[in-house]
């Protein structure tokens, strides 16, 4: 399958990642060489195969549904210089 | 033989004889990684040597007072820095998170702190565990011990480097099986829910497992037993007991039914290393096991399956980081989606960004169904491969790595490179397997993998056993120099 450097700009936008023009076109290189490997498997018959995802036989884990003491307030602001009032602070959303 | 230079088991023996301290030993490795760290450079993260010292002398206390410690105590180890350490700068080797410092420990640094190990580091990965030469680290590319102008291995090259370098007795890291290939020291990955994730910064939710780095089998074993277990705050990890895994050392494996993976075999790659790989499974033969060709017809697409669903879950999992809540953070920006941006585009390297632009393009309209739904799904026809195989044999094994350490700046771009190609069929398949030592290949270390059904890590333990034991072949060390031995 044929990507373009089209699809690389449209991926990088969703993935909220901007590219020069040289990475659009190494990763649009780089890319088409991984999927050539990957188009190997697209003819193989899956057809009635349940998808795996974790390998263990878990449904459904669930907890009682309790008050845990969580995280110290102050412990997990540490990791930010834009805290407010106890809350994380960002640019204008609108 | 210096202290620095020994196992855990032996070093616990001397330490509850009293024939040394914890002090004398810590003081000693981290003497040894003063020597040798600006060669090898293993670490990103040291801890202040008054901290480490301070632990171990806590454990000599206990000793003096006559308690008993358990057989980690005392003894100096590395956390590869993708294990969330409280207080400690987890890096993931990345720009991203340069100055996180996390609020909580990781399940199995918590384990490893009852355990009472003297933390002395934080070991260099690829960034983001994305890699497989350690190179993509945001700091600086690790050297391997063996010959300083070629790589650890990757992702998690520097936990392999410390311990093959004598700089820590043992090291928990994810990604550690070729590695450890290629430094020449022993690594566990343990079968998927064996040892809780809680806490670990991956990439890729479904494959990584944490596992121990280690200089024999014995070690591996104990620090298995340490790190293993249930974890109510890891929803993938699984319930049951923790075996006692040194116990089944026993290096018998008289009748044990070992298969050779054909498919493995039939690809070009180094006849050295093919010989030396050959060569340890007929010494298992010796010992009485009997061994056999057997197929995995899969094998042709594991590493498809593995492309898309590594790239997949990174593009999701790397989601997070967008510069709120922690990790780097573009100052000055007009609007929340310039923050997002910016923060992203400046905070990840070159190889992070083209998994995650990859990822998103696996899982957008139009190809989930062409790929992340069809590779899940050879992910069962590999899982079952697997299923088949262990219906008739108790064990797998083969190379750990086509070849062995190849030179620093060669192979950067991971894409196709096939160092995974025996490492990653048990992670898409969620089974145990172990790397150990089999023979120099000039000068290089070869690593032998074996791979066990789901929660057999005592089997596989023993099978390594007792080819380290009775196989022959010696504790080799490296000359940390830029020719090789």
């Amino acid at each position: 399958m044929a990507v373009t450097i089209k699809d690389v700009e449209k991926t990088a936008f969703l993935a909220r990642i901007d590219l020069s023009e040289e990475e659009k076109n190494k990763f649009t290189e780089e890319i088409k060489i991984i999927l050539d490997h990957v188009e190997n498997f697209v003819d193989l018959n899956t057809e009635n195969i349940p998808p795996t995802i974790n390998i263990l036989p878990l449904y459904n884990v669930m907890r009682d549904d309790i008050t845990r003491p969580s995280l110290d307030k102050n412990a997990v602001f540490q990791n930010t210089s834009h805290e407010e009032d106890g809350m994380f602070k960002v640019p204008k959303i609108l | 033989m210096s202290l620095y230079e020994k196992t855990i088991h032996e070093l616990h023996g001397m330490l509850i004889k009293k024939e040394i301290s914890a002090e004398e030993l810590t003081k000693d490795v981290l003497a040894r990684m003063d020597q040798v760290e600006d060669k090898v450079k293993s670490f990103v993260f040291r801890e202040e040597k008054e901290k480490a010292i301070a632990q171990a002398k806590g454990v000599d206390e206990k000793i003096s007072r006559g308690e008993k410690v358990g057989p980690l105590a005392g003894i100096p180890m590395a956390y590869n820095d993708n294990i969330c350490t409280k207080g400690i700068r987890t890096t993931c080797s990345s720009k991203m998170l340069a100055d996180f410092v996390p609020p909580y420990d990781a399940f199995v640094a918590e384990k490893i702190g009852e355990a009472q190990s003297v933390f002395i580091g934080k070991t260099n990965m690829d960034e983001f565990g994305i890699g497989s030469s350690t190179e993509s680290s945001f700091f600086y590319p690790t050297r391997n011990p063996w010959n300083l102008n070629l790589v650890p291995g990757g992702s998690g090259g520097g936990a392999a480097a410390a311990v093959a370098a004598d700089e820590a007795v043992f090291a928990l890291g994810s990604d550690i099986l070729n590695p450890a290939a290629f430094c020449g020291v022993v690594a566990m990955k343990p079968t998927y829910g064996r040892v809780s994730r809680y806490g670990l910064a991956g990439s890729t939710s479904s494959l990584e497992q944490v596992g121990p780095v280690t200089k024999d089998v014995t070690d591996c074993a104990l620090v298995l037993g340490a790190i293993a277990g249930h974890d109510p705050k890891d929803s993938t990890s699984a319930p049951g007991d923790v075996p006692r895994y040194d116990e089944f050392l026993t290096g018998d494996i008289k009748g044990m039914h070992i298969g050779i993976p054909k498919e493995y075999f039939g690809n070009e790659f180094d006849p050295e290393v093919k010989d030396a790989v050959l060569s340890a499974v007929k010494k298992m033969e010796e010992l009485g096991a009997h061994v056999d060709e057997v197929s995995l017809p899969h094998t042709p697409y594991v590493m498809s399956a593995y492309h898309v669903i590594a790239a997949a879950e990174a593009s999701s999992v790397l989601a997070r980081y967008e510069g709120v809540r922690y990790g780097y953070r573009r100052e000055d920006v007009p609007d929340i989606e310039a923050l997002y941006r910016t923060t992203r585009t400046e905070g990840f390297g070159p190889a992070v960004k083209r998994r995650i632009i990859l990822g998103t393009y696996f899982l957008s309209s139009g190809q989930i169904d062409v790929y992340y739904k069809k590779a899940l799904q050879t992910r069962t026809l590999v899982k079952e491969d697997f299923d088949r195989a262990f219906e008739k044999y108790d064990l797998l094994v083969s190379p750990t790595c086509p070849g062995t350490a190849f030179p620093l700046g060669t192979q950067a771009d991971d894409i196709l490179n096939g160092t995974g190609l025996y490492t990653v069929p048990p992670c898409v398949a969620g089974i145990p397997a172990i790397s150990l030592p089999c023979g120099l290949v000039q000068g290089l270390p070869v690593g032998l993998q074996i791979m066990g059904p789901a929660f057999a890590e005592e089997k596989i333990l023993n099978a390594a056993f007792a080819y380290q034991q009775r196989g022959g072949f010696p504790r080799i060390k490296p000359s940390l120099s830029g020719e090789g031995k």
